[in-house]
Order: structure tokens, then sequence, then C-alpha cells
């Protein structure tokens, strides 16, 4: 089961719901790995919708689990890309040509979901337009707030800071803007005495 | 009357030092002897001449010293100014509002002519003058709002106001207790204040916000904040925690007196004309423990506050390692005597 139930959590962190289908002539699906589950669900609802939608999905360790199904939903459009960052440009130019009145549909990790987002407010989306489910795996997008490098996938804190090298926690703070949480050096007054990584969510 | 301008540091050698002066006229925040959150939101009304609520943008010994190590931080860190496309106009509001403020408070040290929209600002502490054009910022070398905060003490939080929201969507941000403007910027007030601890379940914030989505031109508001810091450190950013954190480590009970400090923040509220923006500006006092007990109530005081003070505000509020050392320090100037109500000194 994809689904995971977040606990409880502070202000800033986005809260996700369940796709469903809504009016419209123009519709934009966006996932990556397990995130396809939510577009099958969706395409299980409403088949006439996939007839009218563009689909990026970006299957990561998911390999090729979806595709065969995306593929038998028959979106208008269904582009398979390696990775979230190589999708942007064609992503953006979509966004560009888009017409008021699109809609927004994006599943699967946070980091997938955060800077989907992203591209779609800057675009001039309104938030109105975005559905969001989230599907997988729980691991955070966190940005170091010593450096601003951005580490991807974090499942543990504290982690080491993929671009400076700090020990990080995980903070409970999330920024849209960066679609990222925020790391903070965990041993700044006791050098060296790094806490155990735990698991995110235990 | 004339105000001598401190040469002194807020970094390395920490020279900074507050006079007789400045002792008495610290803002001491707490008028009961314990603490809890509260909307404490007053009118910025002028109070008590010579204390640090008499004017609109309070100017002290330390104005040089700050600005000096504020051109400090920026260099090394020029993230901690920034303004959304959408807030110059916010911007030129602000810098409307200090100019006048300081012009007309501190006649002997500031000056602001006008001629429709030609406007000529001399700022005599930082020996700068400037003729420019309001509202045409090529006339400034930098946005209107990182020009005047260059020469304001405070922080300055821009916030633009809509969807019955406020949004952090600009700010000046170099003597800040521990939060990032590059890393807030863009949220709305519930988003950039969820790290702090159980003032959200109290619902401080839904309240807060309440007043301050109804705050007026021409009525500011007002209330005080506090931490603790070791050192007189201005920049007590999360973007250098990994180099000053140690700092905290360094206290001892010997050099307690000396090394801790109260840090208040004076924070304002303002309604801005043109934009409806609000600007907070958060300005920091910083005073040694040594200092601060040489005014009886408030060494009794300060140390009946933190002694009580619930475990997870002195987590936040980043000195839960060192409180026994900073209450038995400060167990030695409370006699147990009971303290007037009210903030200020007997």
């Amino acid at each position: 089961m994809s689904k995971f139930q977040f606990p409880k959590s502070i202000q800033s962190r986005p809260v996700y719901g369940t796709l469903a289908a809504r009016p419209g002539k123009d519709h934009l699906m966006i996932a990556d790995a397990e995130g396809a589950e939510a577009l099958l669900d969706l395409a299980g609802t409403a088949r006439d919708l996939m007839a009218k939608a563009q689909v990026i999905y970006i299957p990561r360790d998911s390999d090729d689990r979806y595709l065969a199904r995306l593929r038998e939903a028959a979106p208008a459009q269904l582009y398979v890309g390696p990775s979230y960052a190589a999708c942007v440009p064609r992503l953006r130019r979509i966004l560009a040509d888009a017409h008021m009145g699109l809609q927004v549909y994006l599943a699967g990790t946070e980091g997938l979901i955060g800077q989907a987002m992203l591209e779609a407010t800057t675009a001039g989306f309104p938030a109105s337009a975005i559905q969001t489910e989230h599907r997988g795996s729980v691991a955070r997008r966190v940005q170091c707030v010593h450096c601003k490098g951005i580490t991807e996938d974090v499942a543990s804190t504290p982690f080491v800071c993929a671009h400076c090298g700090l020990n990080l926690f995980v903070r409970d703070h999330y920024s849209r803007r960066i679609a990222a949480f925020q790391g903070v050096c965990v041993d700044a007054e006791d050098p060296g005495q790094v806490p155990t990584p735990e698991e995110l969510y235990r | 009357m004339t105000i001598q301008f401190n040469d002194e540091t807020f970094h390395d050698d920490f020279t900074f030092r507050n006079s007789e002066w400045a002792i008495r006229r610290f803002p001491f925040p707490f008028h009961e002897d314990s603490y809890m959150y509260s909307v404490n939101l007053e009118p910025h009304l002028s109070l008590r001449p010579g204390s640090v609520f008499e004017k609109t943008f309070d100017l002290d010994e330390h104005y040089v010293a700050e600005m000096r190590d504020r051109a400090r931080v920026l260099a090394d860190d020029p993230l901690r100014c920034q303004s959304l496309p959408h807030m110059t106009l916010a911007g030129w509001d602000l810098l409307e509002l200090i100019m006048e403020a300081k012009a007309r408070e501190y006649p002997d040290l500031f000056e602001l002519h006008r001629d429709g929209d030609r406007w000529h600002w001399i700022n005599r502490p930082l020996e700068i003058e400037q003729k420019f054009t309001f509202m045409d910022e090529t006339t400034l070398p930098c946005g209107p709002m990182e020009y005047i905060t260059r020469q304001t003490q405070g922080d300055f939080a821009v916030l633009d106001q809509r969807d019955d929201n406020l949004w952090l969507d600009a700010g000046m941000v170099t003597t800040q207790a521990d939060w990032s403007l590059d890393f807030d910027i863009g949220m709305n007030f519930f988003e950039w204040h969820a790290p702090v601890p159980l003032a959200a379940e109290m619902g401080i914030f839904q309240r807060a916000l309440k007043f301050l989505l109804n705050v007026q031109q021409g009525t500011p508001a007002r209330r005080l904040n506090w931490t603790m810091t070791v050192n007189p450190l201005l920049d007590t950013s999360p973007e250098n925690y990994h180099k000053w954190g140690v700092q905290k480590t360094q206290l001892t009970p010997e050099n307690v007196g000396k090394k801790q400090h109260l840090r208040v923040e004076l924070q304002t509220f303002f309604r801005l004309p043109r934009s409806n923006g609000i600007v907070f500006p958060i300005r920091c006092y910083l005073i040694r423990l040594e200092d601060l007990v040489t005014v009886p109530k408030w060494g009794r005081r300060l140390h009946r506050v933190l002694r009580d003070l619930p475990e997870e505000l002195a987590t936040y509020k980043g000195f839960i390692r060192n409180r026994p050392m900073i209450v038995e320090y400060l167990s030695k100037f409370d006699d147990g005597a009971p303290t007037s109500p009210g903030i200020w000194p007997d």
C-alpha cells in the first residue's frame, strides 16, 4: 500500500489530498514512482478525463512496474522521463503554453509534488487549480540552512548535507518557495557528537 | 540630548558595552515574576521621555556600530536582505516612514528636504547625504527598503496583506533570533511561525493575526519579545549557527555574568499607506546579566522568570543547557523580596 498517514504536523507543512476529476478542457498530470497508482485510481473513476490529459511520469525505482497500465489508461500524451530535473524544461514549456483553466494533478513523493507545485504557481496557476496526492516514499527534500544546498530523498535524521558535509537534523519547517524542509547543524554546540540517525516518522 | 556613539563590535572580540544611560533605559520585558506567551500588543504611543518607547524608531549609542555590523553581515551573505518583486512600493512606503520620523524626532542627526518628488536626505551619524527622486529606484544606490534599513537599527519584516493573511514578502534580517529570511520569505503568518512551540495550540497566532490585519495607518502597535544570547552577538542567524553555536558551551560560573546576555526585541507594527502592507521592525537590545542586576528589581524578577520557565520554552529559546548556571548566578541577586508590578525600575 503506497498511502501514508502523515502525523499531525506543523502549520507550514503541505497537506495532501486525494485526486479527483475536475471539469475542464486541459489537464496536466505529473507523478513519480508510486504516484502512478494515484493517476490509475483517478483514471479508473474518470476514463474520459485521460483523453484530455497530458501526463509526465518519472518511474524512479519503480522502473516499468506501472508503465503498461499507464499506457492502457490512454492519456492524450504520456511522457516518461528519467528524472524530475530532466522533465523541468518540458514542464515549463507546457505551463507557458497552457490556457487559464488548466487543471493540474500532482502525485507521488513530497519532493516531486513540492517542486512541480512551485513551477505551476510560478507560471501563474492558482493553488485552487492544483490537486495533490502523496504516494510512496516519505523521504524529504531538505535545504541546508547553512550552505543552501538541497539534499534529495532524506529518509533519516540527522543526515550529512550532500553539499557542505555538515551533520544536519531535519527541522519540521517547510518552505513552498524552496519546496524543501529545513536542515540545521545538529552538532554545532558539541562538535562531533552526532546522534544515531533515526528514520523519519518513527 | 546628544548621543555619543560607541566604537564597538558585536563579533569576535565583542567590545559592545552599555553605558549607565543605556542600562537604565533597557526595555526589560517582564511585567511580573513569571512568563508565558500572550498577545501582548499595545498601541505604539510615545511613552516616558528617554525610554525606548519615546520615539517612533528608537536610536541609541549603538547606532553606528550596529550599522557597521549590518554591512559586514550583508557583505558576507547578501541573502539576508530580499524583496519579492511586488514589494518595491512597500519599500518606498517604509523609506518615507523612517525618513520622516527620524528627521522629525532627531533633527540634530537627520534632515529630510522635499521639493515635490525630489528628496534630499542627510544622515549625520553615518555621514550620508543623498539626493534622489522619490519612487524612482534608479536614483538610489540600491532598492528603497535596503537603502533605508542599512541606516536604521533593527531587523525589518515587510508584509503583504492579501487573502486575509500577512505574507512575509520582503525583509532585512541581520540581527535575528535564529530564523532565516531566505527560508521563510514568501510564507504566510502561520507558516513562518510554524516552529514556535505551544503558541499555536494556545490560539496566539490567530489572535495576533486578527489584530495585525486591522492595524490602521497612523496607529502603530508594539510588543516585547525576548531570548537569551551568549556574548553580545547580533547575528544569531541559523545560517551561521554552525559557527556561533559553540559559544554557548563557553559559559562558566565565573564568566556567566559578563558573557550571558538578555536579548530583548522591541517589535513594532505600522500600516504602510500606498501598498497597504505592514512593516514589522524587530529591534534588538542586549544587556549583560551583571549590568542587568544593577537594577535590583530586574535581578530578582529575571531569576524567578527563568527558574520557573516551562522546559519547552527554554529549549525553543535555546538556553536550556545553560539554564542551571544562569539561574544559580541570578539567585545571588534575589533576596526573595516582593517586586513591584510593571517593567520599570523602582
